[in-house]
């Protein structure tokens, strides 16, 4: 029996065989969350990727993670992820310095819902560093204006130190038809924005539930009580998306890490359809 | 504002969602119109409540005093109630209300609301369910943030 794998993308090299990518530049985004670009060999189907679909990012001799990308979908000259440094690979990860090699493996797993959106309204509910596999669909989005009716991007956060993007975000929601609000678990006297917890924003939020998709990232508590609270408001259950975690080894559904009831998260996710995650979001046990 | 007005503005605001005309012209009856500059705090942790607001725009923060400094832990904007301890008897402010834009709300007299609801149980009891909503909404979302959800451990605790 062959143990190679194979992908769409990286047709003809192995899934499990890494290639290596020259560190471009690395930008402090907090005080513990960087965003890491690297430059992949001209050409090679490691860069084409969908709006979130992740890579795995092997620092040699350290380890190897699954890091969803976070960059542009069509600028392939370079790929983009936002990492919070957590442990000791993505420690190592944020602190290479441009011009240093790491491997890359991917793109892996199954996209944003962006054909599907087509027509209609998007509204992207994001929480802490799950802004980062949603901001490829934003960018989707923008650059395919007229195809998407209004975007709506909710984001909350721990406290003002720990949002991602933030002049990016503020220039989304000077946008027309585009409505970007941004929430905090705490603030001190010096935040001028909202505080509470992100199914909040929804308050401000004008929309026709059933002429919208929804896109989620984030804890799962937040995306559970989000789902809750779109459903409260009239979305269809069938027009929401949610982007997964869990461990991952090998990213193509073989080593079982990531399964998650009869699914593996690494292949037949991390975006799922909210239908096909509603019963196993209330276990303990996944 | 004529109590038409505040009738039609009430009638808009969505705490009182539902609520039928009678009880609705009552509590017109008894609201005004205020208006609180940026910054300007509208009660302090500690004072007597008096008051509750329905805010119709603007953002108020709800804070907590903390050595050298002050936290803010909620803020309440356009359709949101801002107070409704006051409608408790004997039980003080326990938070900070700052404003952080223009305000405008309409205010109610906290024991005159307790006097109306006293008077009529069934006007009585459709205030006191919508508070409880509002009561349990707070509450779902503060022990959210109490998960804290978005830290380094995550939702998923590993």
């Amino acid at each position: 029996m062959s143990l190679i794998l194979e992908t769409p993308a990286a047709a003809g090299r192995p899934a499990m065989q890494p290639v290596a990518a020259r560190v471009a530049s690395i930008i402090k985004e907090t005080h513990d969350t960087f965003t890491l670009t690297i430059e992949p060999p001209e050409g090679d189907p490691v860069a084409y990727f969908q709006p979130g679909q992740f890579s795995m990012l092997y620092d040699f001799g350290v380890g190897e993670l699954p890091i969803s990308i976070s960059g542009d979908p069509e600028r392939r000259e370079h790929l983009t992820y936002t990492i919070r440094s957590v442990g000791q690979v993505t420690y190592q990860l944020v602190t290479r310095k441009p011009g240093e090699s790491i491997a890359i493996r991917g793109p892996f797993g199954s996209s944003w819902p962006m054909k599907e959106a087509r027509g209609k309204s998007v509204l992207i509910i994001a929480g802490g560093i799950g802004l980062a596999p949603l901001r490829p669909a934003i960018y989707h989005v923008l650059r395919h204006r007229g195809d998407y009716n209004r975007l709506v991007v909710l984001y909350g956060g721990r406290s003002p130190r720990d949002l991602l993007y933030r002049k990016e975000f503020a220039a989304w929601g000077m946008l027309p038809d585009t409505q970007a609000l941004c929430t905090v678990d705490y603030g001190g006297v010096s935040w001028r924005g909202y505080v509470g917890v992100v199914t909040t924003l929804l308050r401000h939020v004008r929309m026709q539930p059933t002429e919208t998709i929804a896109m989620l990232c984030g804890p799962e508590i937040m995306m559970r009580y989000a789902t809750r609270e779109l459903e409260s408001r009239g979305l269809p259950p069938s027009q929401i998306y949610l982007s997964m975690e869990r461990n991952m080894k090998c990213a193509v559904g073989f080593c079982g890490h990531c399964q998650m009831g009869p699914y593996f998260v690494c292949k037949d996710g991390p975006v799922f359809p909210y239908t096909k995650m509603k019963p196993y979001m209330d276990l303990y046990e996944l | 504002m004529a109590t038409s007005q505040v009738t039609a503005a009430l009638a808009a605001h969505p705490f009182l969602e539902g609520l039928n005309p009678n009880h609705l012209e009552k509590l017109a009856q008894l609201a005004f119109e205020v208006t609180f500059e940026p910054d300007q705090i509208i009660f302090r942790e500690g004072d007597p409540s008096s008051f509750f607001y329905l805010i119709t725009s603007g953002k108020v923060a709800l804070e907590i005093a903390a050595p050298g400094r002050f936290i803010t832990i909620q803020t309440l904007t356009e359709g949101d109630e801002l107070g409704w301890s006051s409608l408790l008897e004997q039980v003080n402010k326990q938070f900070r209300a700052r404003c952080i834009d223009p305000v405008r709300a309409l205010a109610f007299d906290g024991p005159r609301v307790i006097a109306a609801c006293e008077e009529d149980h069934e006007f009585g009891y459709m205030v006191l369910r919508k508070i409880l909503a509002i009561v349990a909404d707070r509450l779902t979302a503060t022990r959210l943030q109490v998960v804290d959800v978005y830290s380094a451990k995550g939702a998923h605790g590993k």
